[in-house]
């Protein structure tokens, strides 16, 4: 019978707020009259919340993040926790989420292992291990030249090895894996590599010696630095670098919770839902970490904006403004000697249907009060025929 | 005109396109053939640049075209016939991808038929939809194509590579190709090749690009500026088109001389540079154009481009009439939405009412105080839309003439309204709707309340004021820009206005402190408007004043802990309009954060709240006039007691980072995760010395005296904070730089005076004395240091981020709710289905929520 009652408000409420009339009638232990009178109260204060029509909700919403964007901080670099890792924090961090730029200044993942090894220190201490990316130089003790068989010597460091339980061999394979038109193979402690071109030169050989330092021998490509950091129970493994693709391939790692801050690994990875997503959470995170408050829906706001064309479009000329209908509207923002060119040659029409190019023809804009097009007929001549 | 036939035209759409010669020539009132600007009398010569064809410039002057005066004339345009055909340098990007991109002997797209008779299929389609992006789209992956072909596909000719060198020479392998041949080959490419390289042929033909006709500008966009010595300056652009008209003059003379091919292939040249230049004298390749002082010539495309250009300067930004600026100054005694005005600037402004039967009278005793005595009027507007101006002379005939229809542009008076406005606009809080009160003086007067979303102060701001004209604005900014319309943020549904500094200090001490006398009661609720106040008691309770301002029926529960006189913790509440318990102050009506406000607002509306606002506001200032409010640099005396535990407190952390310093250098320290050694000293020494900032400022609290009154305005939010007390009456605290100790100077020091490698407190911006005591020239350059810091932060950030707003407001301005709920954009394309996937409006609701538990109190009761 209640049930019923509640039902009768669904579309009319939120689900949200229906729900939460639940508990509280629950709780309280409300009558059954007390609570329709309840739903009656709350459908009127949310009629009365809701947004009009015609309101210029995408000022409104830039205004939002302009006027708190004056006062965060422009202090790029904040230590997360006591790591070593370092995001990019506040106005900047913001204008790179906003521009959608494609390399970000600082990478970085938050990988959460399965339920079983969270809590494990040692468990997660050899994931993490796992994950980094180990270049040649980094397990290497030395690197020399032998002159008269021109060849590269590379002595390993025997500790590194143990540590990340790695064979020569293993090594020698990774470098003939990974590094071009080079042969490499194990001589006791030392992995020699030598060049699979007939001739040779010591000039080449210093080469590959220099280039041989940065190659990827074991771990997760593009990440630099893992650190095991305790959130609540669990351990969560913070890095520096990201990539998300191959790190929830890994065994362990929980692919249902792990995040990075790489919008575009986000869009590539799990599509454009998931990335519209992400813009939410590392906006919110700048902006409350930064100790302002602005409402959620602005930034939901934006997020839309910049991904309802089913990739993410960067607030700058190249992304949202740049794909606007009228030639005067592109043409106010940016370069307009070029749009006016372009739209010359190909005899384009500019409809009139923004903000911008009525202002600039001193006609009401198509907003707020500007929307409603009432008509009076006046004398026949004179009568204005409304635009469609 | 009279006001009833006014015709309402709207312009629907633009089209773009190019302009061609013939058009040129139709639409030229004069062909310019001399350089020469004046003859001896300075009299425009005729066919020269001045020509008084193209339009008035010259007061008394009449324009030979049209026959107009000046102000009336628009001008006209001209023309010039060069002599050989010059390349439009916008265009020669353009040009070179067309050239590239067709058959060099048969003119056709370099494309074959099967590919190009499906780009013209998408091509109908695209263009049957208006779709100019599309369009845009194709003519790239056309020109693409062509542009790799190495033989033609329809007559077989064999195609040589060009190349352009900048900006607007063709060569074709080794030769070059002139302007006149491109324009050849241009002209010889058919329509449907054309509409596949993204020419609409109606609109723009590609031999157009190359000009033989150059339009001269009218004077009128040009004008000359006469100096005091009655020498005139020409403008850039006359300069530049003089340039142009006289090496065109020379290259005809050579032409027609029959002068060897060199000379005239060199003056084509520099009538190319000069065309050039005058389109675009900013372009890489080309040294700018400059006058003889050396400054570069401002040509036709620096006139449109960037901030100070005709598209972000005239038309996206525009100038008005009725408006005026001046320097603010508070006036606690006017209401929030009122704007106190000099009669100067009331004398200026004016209102056009309309004369009816009603207000005849009153009108006309205002034409009759006239202009210079306040409150006349300025003008009278007769039904045949005729302005006449209130002088001595006329005023007299106007007295007699006026009647019913007449309009009269009176002075400004109280209660009209205004729209108020402080840069930078970054909310719509920037502008608000306030009703005009004329004050003596000669600033803007506004309640100090409403500085926080204007964002103003008193140092010397200024700000605009706009009287609206019509009727339409008037109401609409009545209805949706008033001040008590925007008391709620749209930003986060905080309040932005509520009471400030002395105001909240005021109702804090009247109902947590005072007990006043029944007169004293009765004084203060008479200052507020309340007239009927009786009280039984010969002694009243502070608190109890309240209930005179709050309706029977508000209910309020705070949520902010607060303590009571006998330090005992309760909330403010209020039942039946009055407090029960608790008290007032900054978490209750201050800005942002006040919750009564909050709540007053859901529940009552906005010009109800602005009364209480008001009320609150003139109770609190009262009652620090009444009772007296001070402060002194002996509020932040501590007894000695206090002074000896913080120097023992400080010491104990002086110990405590020798300690660590020690196991450093001793190597034992150990390591935090992911740093070094020398960092996890840094890291932990700096914890230290930030805690004992806290500390200190706890004890300094605890004996601290609370009924000072710099406690007072700390504990009620009103002005300062703990942490301010503490650093005047204890210790300022460590200074840090980007999160760190002060690391930077000398090698291994900050500064000379100490020893290498020093890593104790005071070396590192540890600032040990207080403000009261004074710092040491060490304490006071660490402090400086990081003032700096914090100043360069503020000016590096304010461009940043004034420009992130920019590209979000141009980004998402033509986004709206639409009819059905849905945010569209411009295109009519869904950008939300709902906003915020529940179409609530955050400054309509307390911040973004609908609060069942609220509503459910509102409806069972409590």
């Amino acid at each position: 019978m209640e049930e019923q009652l509640f039902k009768d408000y669904e579309g009319k409420l939120t689900k949200k707020i229906i729900e939460e009339v639940k508990a509280e009638v629950k709780e309280q232990g409300l009558t059954k009259d007390q609570t329709k009178k309840v739903l009656e109260y709350l459908k009127e204060e949310y009629d009365t919340a809701k947004i009009s029509p015609g309101e210029a909700i995408g000022i409104l919403t830039a205004e939002s993040f302009g006027e708190p964007g004056t006062q965060m901080t422009l202090n790029v670099f904040h230590f997360a926790g006591v790591a070593e890792v370092s995001v990019t924090q506040g106005l900047p961090r913001l204008i790179e989420i906003l521009d959608a730029r494609k390399e970000i200044s600082t990478p970085s993942m938050e990988i959460y292992l399965k339920k079983g090894v969270s809590k494990d220190m040692a468990e997660v201490k050899r994931v993490a291990a796992l994950i980094k990316e180990t270049k040649l130089n980094e397990i290497a003790t030395e690197f020399s030249i032998d002159l008269t068989k021109l060849q590269v010597e590379v002595q390993l460091n025997q500790h590194r090895l143990k540590d990340l339980k790695l064979k020569p061999d293993q090594v020698a394979e990774a470098l003939n894996a990974n590094m071009k038109g080079v042969k490499a193979s194990v001589n006791g402690e030392k992995i020699i590599i030598k060049t699979k071109a007939e001739e040779n030169e010591l000039m080449e050989t210093y080469k590959i010696k220099e280039k041989s330092k940065e190659v990827f021998i074991k771990g997760v490509k593009g990440i630099t630095q893992v650190l095991p950091v305790k959130n609540n129970e669990e351990y969560v493994i913070i890095t520096a670098g990201s990539n998300l693709k191959d790190v929830i391939e890994i065994e362990e790692v929980d692919e249902t919770r792990t995040t990075t801050n790489s919008l575009f690994e986000v869009l590539k990875v799990f599509g454009v839902e998931a990335a519209r997503q992400n813009i939410i959470r590392e906006a919110q995170r700048v902006i409350e970490d930064q100790g302002l408050d602005v409402d959620i829906r602005h930034i939901m706001f934006i997020a839309d904006a910049m991904t309802t064309s089913g990739t993410i479009k960067g607030i700058t000329r190249s992304g949202i403004t740049g794909e606007k209908k009228s030639v005067l509207a592109r043409a106010s923002f940016e370069t307009p000697l070029k749009h006016l060119i372009n739209a010359s040659i190909i005899g384009e029409e500019d409809d009139l249907n923004s903000v911008i190019e009525n202002v600039m023809l001193n006609q009401p804009v198509p907003l707020g009060t500007g929307l409603p097009e009432l008509v009076t007929r006046g004398k026949k001549e004179t009568a204005k025929e409304g635009k469609k | 005109m009279a006001a009833n036939d006014y015709k309402f035209k709207e312009v629907d759409k633009i089209i773009f396109g190019m302009i061609s010669p013939q058009e040129v020539e139709k639409s030229s009132a004069v062909k310019v053939v001399t350089a020469e600007l004046y003859d001896k009398e300075g009299y425009p010569v005729d066919g020269g640049l001045m020509d008084i064809r193209l339009g008035v410039i010259d007061p008394g002057l009449r324009c030979k075209t049209c026959g107009s005066k000046l102000k009336e004339c628009i001008g006209h345009f001209g023309h010039i016939e060069v002599a050989r055909p010059v390349v439009h340098v916008s265009y020669a990007g353009k040009v070179y991808e067309i050239l590239k991109a067709t058959c060099r002997e048969c003119n056709r797209i370099l494309v074959d038929e099967e590919t190009a008779s499906k780009y013209r299929t998408l091509h109908g389609r695209f263009k049957k939809e208006r779709n100019f992006e599309y369009l845009r789209k194709l003519a790239k992956l056309a020109i693409g194509k062509a542009k790799l072909a190495k033989k033609c596909p329809h007559c077989n000719a064999k195609q040589i590579t060009i190349k352009v060198e900048k900006p607007t020479t063709f060569m074709e392998g080794d030769k070059r190709i002139s302007p006149i041949e491109v324009r050849a080959r241009l002209a010889k490419i058919q329509e449907k090749d054309l509409e596949l390289l993204g020419f609409d042929p109606v609109q723009a033909r590609p031999e157009w690009m190359i000009l033989t006709l150059l339009p001269i500008p009218p004077v009128t966009m040009r004008p000359s500026i006469t100096l005091e010595t009655g020498e005139r300056s020409e403008d850039d652009l006359t300069h530049k088109l003089g340039d142009i008209v006289r090496i065109n003059q020379r290259l005809f003379e050579n032409i027609n001389a029959g002068a060897p091919e060199i000379i005239v292939e060199d003056l084509w040249d520099l009538l190319q540079y000069h065309v050039t230049t005058y389109f675009d004298n900013t372009i890489a390749q080309v040294p700018p154009a400059r006058h003889r002082s050396g400054q570069a010539l401002k040509t036709l495309t620096e006139r449109i481009k960037s901030k100070e250009g005709r598209f972000r300067h005239n038309l996206a930004g525009k100038r008005v009439n009725f408006a005026a600026r001046t320097v603010i100054s508070p006036d606690p005694k006017i209401e929030f939405n009122e704007v106190g005005i000099p009669q100067s600037v009331a004398m200026e402004l004016t209102v056009p009412e309309k004369v009816t039967e009603w207000n005849k009278e009153w009108l006309l005793s205002l034409v009759k105080n006239g202009p210079k005595e306040y409150p006349g009027a300025n003008y009278v507007i007769a039904p045949d839309g005729k302005k006449r101006k209130i002088t001595k002379e006329t005023q007299e005939q106007l007295l007699l003439e006026i009647k019913e229809g007449y309009i009269v542009e009176r002075q400004l008076h109280d209660g009209d309204i205004a729209l108020f406005n402080r840069q930078p606009s970054l909310h719509r809080m920037s502008i608000m709707c306030h009703k005009i009160k004329v004050l003596p003086g000669r600033s803007f007067r506004l309640n100090p309340s409403v500085c926080n979303p204007y964002n103003a102060d008193f140092d010397g701001d200024e700000m605009n004021l706009h009287i609206p004209q019509t009727e339409e604005a008037r109401a609409e900014a009545e209805i949706l820009m008033q001040v008590q319309t925007q008391i709620m943020s749209p930003k986060n549904g905080y309040n932005v206005i509520g009471c400030v500094e002395d105001s909240v200090t005021g109702n804090y001490l009247l109902s947590k402190k005072l007990t006043i006398s029944r007169e004293d009661a009765v004084e203060l609720l008479t200052s507020m408007g309340i007239f009927d106040a009786k009280f039984d008691k010969e002694m009243v309770k502070g608190s109890e004043l309240f209930s005179r301002l709050f309706p029977e029926d508000f209910f309020f529960y705070g949520t902010a802990k607060q303590k009571d006189e006998a330090g005992v913790e309760t909330f403010l509440t209020i039942k039946k309009g009055k407090i029960i318990s608790g008290y007032i102050d900054d978490s209750s009506i201050g800005e942002n954060n006040g919750e009564l406000i909050r709540e007053f607002y859901r529940k009552y509306g906005q010009d109800r709240t602005l009364v209480l606002l008001g009320n609150l506001f003139k109770l609190g200032i009262k009652v620090l006039a009444k009772y007296g409010f001070t402060t002194s640099i002996a509020d932040t005396d501590i007894p000695e007691e206090a002074i000896e535990k913080i120097d023992e407190l400080i010491a104990n952390a002086y110990k405590d980072v020798d300690a660590l310093v020690k196991e450093y250098e001793a190597g034992r320290l150990e390591e935090l995760p992911g740093k070094t050694r020398r960092e996890t000293l840094e890291v932990k020494s700096l914890e230290i010395l930030n805690k004992i900032r806290n500390k200190v400022g706890n004890l300094a609290a605890q004996y601290a005296d609370e009924n000072t009154p710099t406690i007072i305005m700390a504990r009620s939010g009103a002005k300062g904070n703990i942490l301010n007390f503490t650093q005047m009456s204890a210790c300022v605290g460590q200074q840090a730089l980007g999160g760190q100790r002060i690391q930077r100077g000398y090698k291994n020091r900050t500064l000379s005076l100490f020893k290498q490698g020093d890593l104790g407190p005071i070396a590192h911006g540890f600032v040990r004395s207080s403000f009261k005591k004074g710092l040491t020239p060490v304490e006071f350059f660490f402090h400086a240091m990081t003032g700096r810091d914090a100043l360069m932060d503020t000016a590096l950030r304010t461009p940043k981020s004034g420009y992130l707003y920019r590209r979000l407001a141009n980004a998402l301005q033509d986004l709206k709710i639409e009819y059905d709920g849905t945010v569209r954009n411009a295109r009519k394309g869904i950008v939300q289905f709902k906003y915020g996937d529940d179409g609530i409006d955050v400054s309509k609701s307390e911040g973004g929520k609908i609060s069942v538990k609220k509503a459910i109190i509102d409806v069972v009761g409590q």
